[in-house]
């Protein structure tokens, strides 16, 4: 009873999410909304490497494209069957994502940044140079919806719609377990002091690492996911500017916080989309607010939410204290 | 000897913070290190704990040789340590910061996580009770769930006890556990170290508090820029010529005074 409580605006959320698509026949918002999905699994990648270990990586724009050429450049140029691609887009971004980790993880803190930074952009000019490989500018057109598993086919938008919901559900459910067991609170750990860390026995190197690979897998999974659901891609998504947006989302949602990316991305998109008439104006409206949120919520909206209730639930046993303690912990 | 350091040396640049130390610390003892600031003591702790690597000499505990170890594999070892500064986990309830302690004697990983395996689950309930148990031993039961920011600095201290001792320890290192706080409190802290070697561990400490100290040592070691220059029992240490001369002629900021 008492975890059902606890997941009650999650599944009410959930709720919302799969009925949205019979309340509305404007295409459109369902586009929108499958890409905030895309996008918001990304950004529970970003979530765990830097909310959760502490180690904010700014390659992940050039993660996320890996996904997404791998999966194009399998399904259309090696003709590959798509879920096989599929795999094997996971598979390559994991690996390039082990490699980039285990020199990029020799840094630390705002180095770490830097040099995730660049190793981004380096991506980005390889994508955008390997005219041979990738399209270059141009960009790969013409990539195919998912494949159809069984019965279920995936070439409208409704049907991508509930399957990229199925992965986003799958990602916040591996992200429930994994944060709230104790290899979760090793990354935590980490992230408040990592020479803390070390001296109760922690490997913060395998660690930290574990934790940038994870990350890349999701950002990778969500490129995948975005070239099948876009069918185009091109230079862009691996732009400097993309991790920033995934930035963006994570510290509005609350960054190192479970629904955070959901509620960010989610918000962020859709205002986005909405105040498109306003073109660039836009920023003068979410700079000063992305300022005054990070002022005073600095682990954003879920954060500050969590934060508020905590308080508020220890002031209440303060009250009661002799009705015993129902505590079940987590974070 | 549970801990013998030979030798022990540790240069930053062209500075010597240890230089050629030699210690033993006993088994179910108390053994203080003390000294003027900058005298080298954090950094010996630092050497031991496996923080900064050696420059020369060597460190071993129960005979074996563990210089070139890392400091996550010493902590494994049964070898605690607490910093001179807490770097606790602020917006963390006290619970949740001890937890992660015993992490070290648990295996589980990330499959065990997200498939939530029975191996998990046991050791996620030996992790709870481990922490449940020190901060019961460090007197905190009633503070769990309070958020380490709300607590008091003396409480935060005992946390930074409770922690190290999450990892099942057999010796624990403190690094000025006393430092900031009154002299009520540091009585406590004073029973709290004595209740640990009645529990059969072994405690080493660095504090500036002579007071303390002297009622609490079984053996202290004086250290001055970096090299050891006595030790002994508090009675012999209070009356030896060279340690005064260090505490009164090295314009210590902190000695007798607090
Ligand atoms: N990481 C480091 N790099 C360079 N120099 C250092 C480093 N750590 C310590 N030192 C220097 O080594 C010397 C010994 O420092 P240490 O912290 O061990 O002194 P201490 O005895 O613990 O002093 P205090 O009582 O003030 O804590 C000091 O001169 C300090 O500046
Ligand atoms: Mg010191």
């Amino acid at each position: 009873m008492q975890g059902l409580k606890k997941m009650r605006m999650p599944l009410i959320f959930l709720l919302v999410a799969l009925l949205f698509p019979l309340f509305t026949d404007n295409q459109y918002y369902i586009y929108v909304v499958t890409l905030a999905f895309i996008y918001a699994i990304a950004v529970y990648g970003m979530n765990l490497v830097g909310g959760y270990t502490g180690q904010l990586s700014l390659a992940h724009a050039g993660f996320f494209a890996i996904g997404a050429y791998a999966l194009g450049l399998l399904t259309v140029d090696a003709n590959v069957p798509y879920w096989l691609a599929f795999v094997l887009a996971l598979v390559i971004t994991t690996v390039i994502g082990t490699l980039v980790g285990l020199i990029a993880l020799r840094t630390k803190e705002h180095f770490f940044a830097i040099y995730t930074l660049c190793v981004g952009y380096i991506i980005y000019l390889i994508i955008y140079e390997w005219d041979a490989l990738t399209g270059g500018v141009r960009g790969l057109i013409g990539i195919e919806s998912p494949a159809a598993i069984g019965p279920i086919t995936f070439d409208t938008g409704i049907s991508n719609y509930y399957l990229i919901l199925v992965f986003l559900v799958l990602t916040v459910i591996f992200m429930k377990f994994l944060t709230e067991s104790i290899v979760g609170r090793t990354y935590v750990a980490i992230r408040n002091s990592e020479e803390l860390a070390q001296t109760i026995g922690i490997n913060t190197m395998k660690q930290k690492l574990i934790s940038f690979v994870i990350s890349t897998f999701l950002a990778g999974l969500a490129g995948a996911l975005y070239a099948s659901f876009v069918r185009f891609i091109g230079p862009d998504i691996s732009y400097t500017m993309m991790t920033f947006d995934f930035l963006m989302y994570a510290i509005v949602g609350g960054f190192g916080t479970l629904f955070g990316p959901v509620v960010g991305t989610l918000l962020i998109v859709i205002l986005t989309q909405s105040l498109q008439f306003m073109e660039d104006f836009r920023m003068i409206i979410f700079g000063p607010l992305l300022v005054l949120l990070v002022i005073f919520y600095p682990r954003g909206i879920v954060g500050g939410y969590q934060m508020w209730k905590m308080k508020r639930a220890y002031k209440k046993k303060q009250r009661s204290v002799d009705q015993g303690s129902t505590y079940e912990g987590g974070d | 000897m549970l801990i013998e350091t030979k030798g022990l040396t540790k240069r930053f640049g062209g500075l010597v913070a240890v230089n050629d130390v030699e210690i033993g610390i006993e088994k179910g003892k108390i053994t203080a290190i003390i000294g003027p600031n900058g005298a080298g003591k954090s950094t010996l702790f630092n050497l031991i704990s496996g923080y900064h690597p050696s420059s020369e000499g060597s460190i071993t505990f129960k005979g074996e040789d563990i210089t070139k170890k890392r400091s996550f594999n010493i902590a494994k070892l049964g070898i605690a340590r607490t910093f001179q500064t807490t770097n606790l986990f602020e917006t963390a309830t006290v619970m949740d910061n001890v937890i992660v302690g015993h992490r070290l004697r648990t295996k589980s990983n990330v499959f065990d996580a997200v498939f939530r395996t029975p191996r998990l689950r046991r050791e996620e309930q030996a992790s709870r009770a481990k922490a449940a148990e020190v901060l019961e031993f460090v007197g905190l039961e009633h503070e769990a769930h309070r958020l380490v920011q709300d607590i008091s600095q003396e409480a935060k201290k005992r946390v930074a006890f409770a922690l190290a001792l999450a990892t099942d320890p057999e010796i624990v290192f403190l690094d000025e556990p006393a430092a900031g706080i009154n002299p009520d409190e540091t009585e406590n802290l004073a029973a709290l170290i004595r209740k640990m070697i009645d529990r059969g561990l072994t405690v080493c400490l660095i504090e500036h508090k002579m007071q303390m100290i002297m009622g609490l040592a079984d053996h202290i070691v004086v250290l001055n820029y970096g090299k050891k220059i006595a030790e002994g029992t508090p009675e012999e240490i209070q009356t030896n010529e060279e340690v005064i001369e260090a505490y009164l002629g090295g314009g210590d900021k902190h000695a007798e005074a607090e």
